[in-house]
């Protein structure tokens, strides 16, 4: 079994070379990362790393690269892609917990939860909220998830077929799964520590999260008149 | 006639004159210039012929003639700026798409480079 792991990253040149080196260190399988048109040294430290890279020649948004490793992790054939932010907030250590379910057959997609169990880095109070604001709208929607904004994600071929065709824009997470449920893949969470960004700015500030929620409230219940 | 309505008229053919010009440059796409023309149109023809205005304006009920072609005016705007907004989403769709196949594409040639060294 092929596994790809994926890093979006845009502006990480503080943190990506010891995200790449603390993956490396527990993960055997290839390293893809997007570079998303950084205007800093992203690109360049993570080939030094030894990962592979992509670059997007323009900044598209977190939405797009995290797509362009779908895409490319189906074209070339691995039997799971696994997602990871390019800031530290998420461990490789918790890779095979989240492929053991694939590896089971039970799901098609399985979610890294800082919620299932209470360790780790619980972010801040206002995302929070938003979280739990979140919980409950896709609840509604119909996929049972604690933590619907988690970036970090398992998924085997069935769904990347769907997510590599068609990917949400901006924060993606919550309206991609509650696309790709719509579209049959059964969704699953396992409990993992996250950490707090090592260095650089969150893509989402407290003024944002306000627009971000609006944002993916809209997305969802629009998302459920657009047809299958 | 007064200077207002002499004003309102040559604006609106300037506005016609001025969409014909930029079609005949090829500056403005044909398929954005129809809107254009058909609200400059409509301005010309309503402040050159004054009893048509106030004919439409008693037709809808609108008690002030000229606040009809503000309201006319505006949903133009209206209409334009959405126009403008799915024109936007899909061109920055397009965009998207070509960033992540010439990022992909990049990819291959380094790998295929990778193979031969």
């Amino acid at each position: 079994m092929r596994t790809l792991l994926i890093i979006p990253a845009f502006n990480e040149a503080g943190a990506i070379t010891s995200v790449i080196t603390s993956v490396r260190a527990v993960f055997t399988g290839d390293v893809l990362v997007i570079d998303d048109g950084s205007e800093d040294d992203t690109g360049a430290l993570a080939r030094a790393a030894g990962a592979m890279v992509v670059r997007h020649a323009c900044n598209l948004g977190i939405g797009a690269a995290v797509q362009t490793g779908f895409i490319y992790g189906m074209t070339k054939g691995y039997d799971y892609v696994v997602r990871q932010d390019g800031d530290g907030q998420h461990d490789a250590a918790q890779i095979p917990r989240l492929l053991a379910v694939l590896e089971a057959g039970s799901a098609d997609i399985v979610i890294g939860s800082r919620f299932l169990a209470r360790e780790g880095y619980q972010s801040t109070l206002v995302r929070r909220i938003g979280i739990f604001i979140l919980g409950i709208v896709s609840s509604l929607v119909g996929a049972r998830v604690t933590d619907p904004t988690s970036g970090n994600w398992a998924v085997n071929r069935r769904a990347l077929q769907v997510l590599a065709k068609q990917h949400p824009d901006d924060y993606p997470e919550t309206e991609a799964l509650v696309m790709a449920s719509r579209a049959g893949c059964r969704v699953a969470e396992v409990p993992v520590v996250m950490y707090a960004r090592i260095a650089g700015q969150s893509s989402i500030s407290t003024l944002y999260s306000g627009f971000y929620m609006f944002k993916v409230v809209l997305a969802l219940l629009v998302g459920r008149l657009r047809p299958r | 006639m007064h200077t207002l309505d002499f004003l309102a008229i040559t604006a609106s053919l300037m506005i016609v004159l001025f969409v014909i010009e930029a079609i005949r440059r090829s500056n403005l796409n044909v398929r954005y210039a129809i809107l254009w023309l058909g609200a400059g149109g409509a301005l010309l023809v309503f402040s050159a012929y004054r009893p048509l205005l106030d004919w439409a304006a008693r037709l809808l009920g609108v008690a002030y003639p000229p606040s009809l072609l503000f309201g006319l005016a505006f949903l133009f705007a209206l209409v334009i700026l959405l126009h403008y907004s799915l024109v936007i989403s899909s061109h920055r769709d397009s965009i998207r798409r070509l960033a992540q196949t010439v990022a992909l594409l990049e990819r291959a040639l380094e790998e295929q480079r990778e193979r031969e060294a």
